[in-house]
């Protein structure tokens, strides 16, 4: 599903460079569910965005779903995200003035849906994530929880090969955190490859595979057995 | 260019114009008062145009009359302050020797009681040449103007303005072959015409035969006073000087005497006129489109701030897929749309003050503003320097747009 080998990147910082990301080799099956785990500063956002193609990578090599990701410009990678990629952010990130339904939607738009279509998918993925009768609502008509699930319906929306959340439950108190999380979990038994970035121990427990970076290296990766968050809510 | 015909396209303009709607408002001001002030102005300096043309109407503009006044000099023996008379003779003289002359026509006015039954009233009469009607042409709605046979034979026919036929005839009453006496001797109505929108010149509304007029005041050879019109490539002012220069020099006057000679130089004042509307269509085309300028580089400075303000958002959606091309082109069609549709605000609220000022001061003969109007080609090219000036800034937003990476884009808080 997704290799990784030898990945090196540093930013620039005045003068010097930061070495963020010295050399991460990781692959991860289909099906998988990964908590990328570290303290600030590890890397483990860099990894993220670099993954999600948000970001570019210095030297190593990346494999995502057999298709080498090599020079990237940014139109490729435009549609590489649109294609392989969910995206589910800590701050959900919904664009304000589009109501549930239409920031479900838009991922289809780039896709070139029509907007018949688009509006059914949309619906579809939003009733999975219980949210059905809230499609007219605006992002700030809804709740923490209902915002990170409509973010999750968009994230799905394109039917992406790989979902990725950087800190999902970061913005949300502990017994959402765990709606959600359950939520994820619904998702990767239906077969969905996920991949969360977390410092929170009790949110990676409920994954499948914990990764942990420190300084830039993987200090830890290792199969777990999975917490179900069904049993705290 | 399938996407402008879509409905997404402008539900994402709808809803990014819509966001701010006090701000959209703003940045529309600018290019709606550019196009506003382009199609008033220039429908006005039309409008002006047009009230001069009439003013103007049926004169040959190219013309200039000359009159004798008393001299100011004394020459060859004679003393000053001697009244000059200008004659047939120096009609003729004129038309052989002054060169770019068209034609030369002199006249003769009196002014005498006109009696119809029982109506009457004191006029200006006209003794004239049928070559009048080439000068000052007159618009006959019955009957015909004067003609060679008229003069030749010094015969009773008169032609007159509707207005003289409004005092002295009764209401719906024949005109043609009707009589109307003139200083007691009856003459033939051969003609009416419509009277002028103005008048350059003395007043003349009632046209009879040069000759019957010589014989009837007892005239001679004396002339009131002779139109010179130039030839259509000719020198106005020159042919005037040059008449006058030659007139002088048959009436033994000093050549630089100024008074000797009175004259009215039609076409140099026409040109005066028309220098004026065209410096000031000049300076509205200048301001329209400067003013024009300055709001759309208006509409490309907020899209600036409404793109810095969007860079989160922007980033949300490349990070769902939409490419840079899409991005951009989302920004130029926000940016033009602005443009048109202010500008189409600005081309109709224009058009509706040129109505009202048709409306308030386009009516009836003594109006300033004839039919100001702006031609369609006038306001196609208006649309295109709107669609083209608002694309290309709308690129340097669009381009601002893009230059962040969707990294950094969402970060930004």
């Amino acid at each position: 599903m997704l290799k990784i080998s030898k990945l090196h990147k540093s930013y620039p910082i005045g003068d010097s460079s930061l070495h963020v990301l010295k050399g991460i080799d990781l692959s991860v099956d289909s099906g998988e569910m990964v908590a990328i785990m570290g303290s600030s500063g590890s890397g483990k956002s860099t990894l993220l965005n670099i993954i999600g193609m948000l970001d570019e990578l210095d030297k190593g090599e990346y494999v995502l779903d057999n298709v080498p990701i090599v020079d990237l410009n940014e139109k490729k990678a435009a549609i590489y995200r649109n294609k392989f990629l969910g995206f589910i952010f800590q701050s959900f990130n919904l664009i304000n003035y589009k109501n549930a339904i239409e920031n479900v939607a838009l991922p289809l738009y780039y896709q070139g849906f029509k907007r018949k279509e688009r509006l059914e998918k949309a619906l579809f993925h939003l009733s999975k994530v219980g949210l059905s009768d809230w499609a007219k609502h605006l992002p700030n008509e809804l709740s923490g929880g209902q915002k990170q699930r409509v973010a999750i319906a968009r994230a799905l929306a394109a039917d992406p090969k790989l979902l990725l959340a950087d800190e999902p439950t970061g913005a949300l108190d502990t017994k959402t955190s765990h709606e959600i999380m359950e939520f994820l979990q619904q998702l990767n038994d239906e077969g969905k490859t996920i991949l969360i970035v977390t410092h929170e121990e009790d949110i990676a427990d409920m994954c499948k595979r914990i990764v942990r970076l420190k300084d830039g290296v993987i200090m830890e990766d290792k199969f777990v057995t999975q917490v179900r968050a069904s049993q705290y809510v | 260019m399938m996407f402008l015909f879509e409905r997404d396209t402008w539900q994402e303009v709808y809803d990014s114009l819509t966001k701010n709607k006090l701000r959209t408002a703003l940045t529309m001001f600018g290019v709606w008062w550019g196009v506003l002030l382009l199609i008033w102005l220039l429908g006005s300096a039309r409008g002006l145009d047009n009230s001069f043309n009439r003013l103007f109407g049926d004169f040959a503009t190219n013309s200039v009359f000359v009159w004798g006044q008393s001299t100011s000099k004394p020459f060859k023996g004679f003393q000053e302050g001697r009244m000059v008379n200008l004659t047939l003779t120096d009609a003729k003289k004129v038309e052989e020797n002054i060169e770019g002359i068209e034609f030369v026509v002199p006249r003769n006015q009196n002014s005498s009681l006109v009696v119809r039954n029982f109506q009457s009233g004191t006029f200006s009469i006209n003794g004239d040449y049928p070559l009048l009607d080439k000068v000052q042409k007159k618009k006959l709605v019955h009957g015909r103007f004067l003609n060679q046979n008229d003069i030749d034979e010094n015969k009773k026919v008169v032609v007159i303005s509707e207005d003289i036929y409004l005092q002295l005839f009764e209401k719906d009453a024949e005109v043609i072959n009707e009589y109307i006496q003139i200083n007691g001797i009856n003459f033939t109505v051969i003609g009416m015409f419509k009277n002028g929108n103005q008048n350059m010149g003395p007043t003349s509304d009632i046209h009879i035969p040069f000759t019957t007029f010589q014989q009837i005041y007892n005239q001679g050879e004396n002339i009131g006073w002779m139109m010179l019109t130039g030839q259509p490539d000719a020198d106005i002012k020159q042919v005037e000087e040059d008449a006058k220069l030659l007139l002088k020099n048959l009436h033994d006057i000093h050549p630089e005497d100024k008074r000797a000679f009175g004259s009215f130089n039609l076409g140099d004042m026409f040109d005066k006129f028309n220098g004026f509307l065209f410096g000031m269509q000049f300076l509205t085309w200048f301001v329209g489109i400067a003013t024009l300028i300055a709001g759309v580089f208006a509409i490309g400075n907020i899209l600036l701030i409404t793109v810095k303000e969007r860079t989160k958002e922007i980033g949300v959606r490349r990070a769902l897929g939409a490419t840079p091309f899409e991005v951009k082109r989302q920004i130029i069609v926000e940016a033009v749309f602005i443009t048109i549709v202010s500008g189409l605000l600005g081309i109709i609220s224009g058009g509706l003050i040129l109505i009202l000022e048709n409306y308030k001061w386009g009516q009836g003969p003594e109006a300033t503003l004839v039919n100001p109007s702006v031609s369609i080609p006038i306001v196609f090219i208006a649309l295109t320097i709107l669609v083209v000036l608002g694309s290309l800034i709308g690129l340097i937003p669009a381009f601002k747009a893009t230059s962040i990476k969707p990294i950094e884009a969402l970060r930004e808080e």
